[in-house]
């Protein structure tokens, strides 16, 4: 029975796992050959046939200028999926050297980190973020900055607990008693034992990367026109919810579809660790 | 009650540190405000004199110290958008912000709560999974996504909610709620699962715990000890989690109240984020942060006298 159970809950599992990955490979198709794919110029306008129901020749519609937006919706996908990871490795990399650090450490470095990271804490991220973007300017680049830095406290303390626990244990006490230095103890003792929570975190914080880039491109934020990311589109379409739906439909459910598959993966991936 | 001191002083100490990381983010990175608001065409001239009249061409530490001491009295600063005092339009957007925040936590609390028990009730089988999994994959989908679909259904297609949150000058409470429904759904669809998970996994412990068995062995009715036992217990780190999102709710709705039309200070923010207001920003967002601190210190009161542990204590 339990047995029974157990498999019962492996391959629900791995059906998530797999369901995940087979979106998540068909937006990462979309950004790598998206130009190869769209039967359209998704940048190309139209004024001939602007606000187009979907048909046959458009299946998605036209959009204010008559762009198509099926092609626009494929090459959606390229910017947020460059932004967004590259945000998260940023966050991951200085996350897990900070947590690290303090975690070994300690001392009074500890304390003045741990104090800021509450500070920054005690604001929803979109606002740190937004703050961040208005006095630095928005660009991809700015917007990686910001979002890795954002989530740098995040996945430090999640590195720091479990440094916490490590740096009690018997392997670092040998390090130390045959004279390795602090750095070498801190990246080459204790860093592959706490790798595997770092790399679920960072898993975690790709699915709230995503959900942050593609807000903060809602709001004029993030991603900048001409690019077809999603977000714009619905910014620039929302007006026109009343009459034209599918200007922004389409648009919101690839962003669902992605937030999701990224979801689907994390939950697989973690119980594959816990296991 | 000392517990509470402390934990309050450490607010305020958080507070503080925010207040610096906000005044930096505000005042060093823009550069020149005076050049910023008045465009690059403006005259030298002027541009000095707009700023020697907002004193930013004193030491920052002053500026710092002459800010903050009038923030904690009220007094917020001029936006540079309205040249008119900030505090007015911070206190009528937070008092906005807190009244869909309340609607929006009435809302998903109960229901999280009811989802996660009913899941905890159910563990390993598929109706729990299923539950589970759908309110993370909802948690993950943006608010304005799940905003877009709303509005087609609700507001385009079956015409049954207004489309917007403002509301007509002078419209009665329960014609306020009707107009703030639809923006509250989406946040009850991004919090439930949050809540529910957390709600679950304190019924399953508590579910599994000591007491609970003594109870049923003790003959109790299944009902009393899930309202008694186990309720009580599970709850507590559900209550700490609302807090947060107490918090959340009332400073955290860029989205929701830009999308939605609501004059809130999500909303405030943002527009003043778009414009440079810097005075305005860092006025809305020290605000939030205040609300931020008060929710939380409110969550540890609310959860020291539902602990039956910490009471003793205090006692």
């Amino acid at each position: 029975m339990s047995i029974a159970r157990e498999r019962l809950r492996a391959a629900a599992h791995s059906a998530t796992l797999i369901t995940g990955l087979a979106i998540l490979v068909v937006w990462i198709v979309c950004a790598l050959f998206g130009s190869a794919i769209t039967p359209f110029d998704p940048y190309a306008d139209n004024l001939l046939s602007t606000l187009a129901s979907p048909s046959a020749a458009h299946w998605f519609g036209t959009d204010q200028l008559g762009r198509d937006i099926f092609s626009r919706v494929i090459m959606g996908a390229r910017d947020i999926l460059i932004v967004a990871p590259l945000a998260t490795l940023l966050g991951t990399v200085l996350g897990t050297t900070l947590g690290l650090c303090i975690g070994y450490l300690r001392g009074p470095l500890d304390d003045v980190v741990s104090r800021v990271i509450e500070a920054i804490q005690a604001l929803p991220l979109i606002i740190v973020a937004l703050m961040a973007l208005a006095a630095v300017g928005t660009s991809n680049a700015t917007v990686v900055l910001v979002i890795g830095f954002v989530f740098t406290p995040l996945i430090a303390r999640t590195v720091r607990a479990a440094v916490l626990v490590e740096r009690d244990q018997d392997y670092v006490a040998a390090a130390r008693l045959r004279g390795d230095g602090r750095l070498s103890i801190m990246f080459i003792e204790i860093l592959p034992n706490v790798l595997p929570i770092a790399l679920v975190e960072m898993t975690v914080r790709l699915g709230y990367a995503i959900f942050f880039v593609a807000s903060l491109s809602f709001l004029g934020f993030g991603i900048q026109p001409p690019s077809a990311d999603w977000g714009i589109a619905i910014a620039e379409n929302y007006s026109l919810i009343g009459s034209y739906w599918w200007t922004v439909l389409f648009d919101a459910a690839a962003t669902a579809s992605l937030v999701i598959g990224v979801n689907l993966v994390t939950d697989g991936l973690k119980s594959v660790v816990d296991a | 009650m000392k517990f509470l001191i402390k934990r309050a002083l450490l607010s305020l100490i958080t507070l503080g540190i925010l207040s610096l990381i906000v005044f930096l983010g505000g005042q060093l990175l823009p550069g020149d405000v005076g050049r910023a608001v008045l465009g690059p065409l403006a005259d030298a001239r002027a541009v000095a004199l707009f700023d020697h009249q907002l004193g930013l061409d004193r030491p920052l530490i002053v500026q710092y110290w002459d800010w903050i001491s009038h923030f904690v009295t009220g007094d917020m600063g001029v936006s540079f958008t309205y040249r008119a005092p900030v505090a007015p339009f911070v206190a009528e957007a937070l008092v906005n912000s807190l009244k869909l925040g309340a609607l929006a936590f009435v809302m998903v609390v109960p229901l999280g709560i009811a989802g996660g028990v009913w899941a905890a009730q159910r563990v390993g089988r598929w109706s729990d999974r299923a539950l589970v999994l759908l309110g993370q994959s909802l948690g993950v989908v943006p608010e304005f996504i799940s905003s877009i679909v709303l509005i087609l259904v609700f507001g385009v297609w079956l015409r049954w909610l207004p489309m917007s949150a403002d509301w007509p000058e002078g419209a009665g409470a329960l014609t306020q709620i009707r107009y703030l429904i639809l923006p509250t759904l989406p946040l009850v669809l991004v919090f439930f699962g949050y809540i529910a998970r957390v709600a679950r996994v304190g019924t399953i412990e508590a579910l599994d715990a000591d007491y609970t068995r003594t109870a049923i062995l003790k003959g109790l009715p299944m009902g009393l000890v899930m309202r008694r036992h186990v309720l009580r217990n599970a709850l507590l780190p559900t209550i700490t989690v609302t807090a947060s999102l107490a918090g959340y709710l009332a400073g955290g709705l860029v989205v929701i109240e830009t999308l939605f039309h609501y004059r809130g200070i999500g909303a405030l923010i943002y527009t003043a984020a778009k414009a440079k207001d810097f005075p305005m920003l860092e006025a809305g967002v020290l605000t939030v942060g205040a609300v931020y601190a008060v929710a939380s210190v409110l969550a540890d009161l609310v959860s020291a006298a539902l602990n039956p542990r910490i009471g003793a204590q205090r006692a």
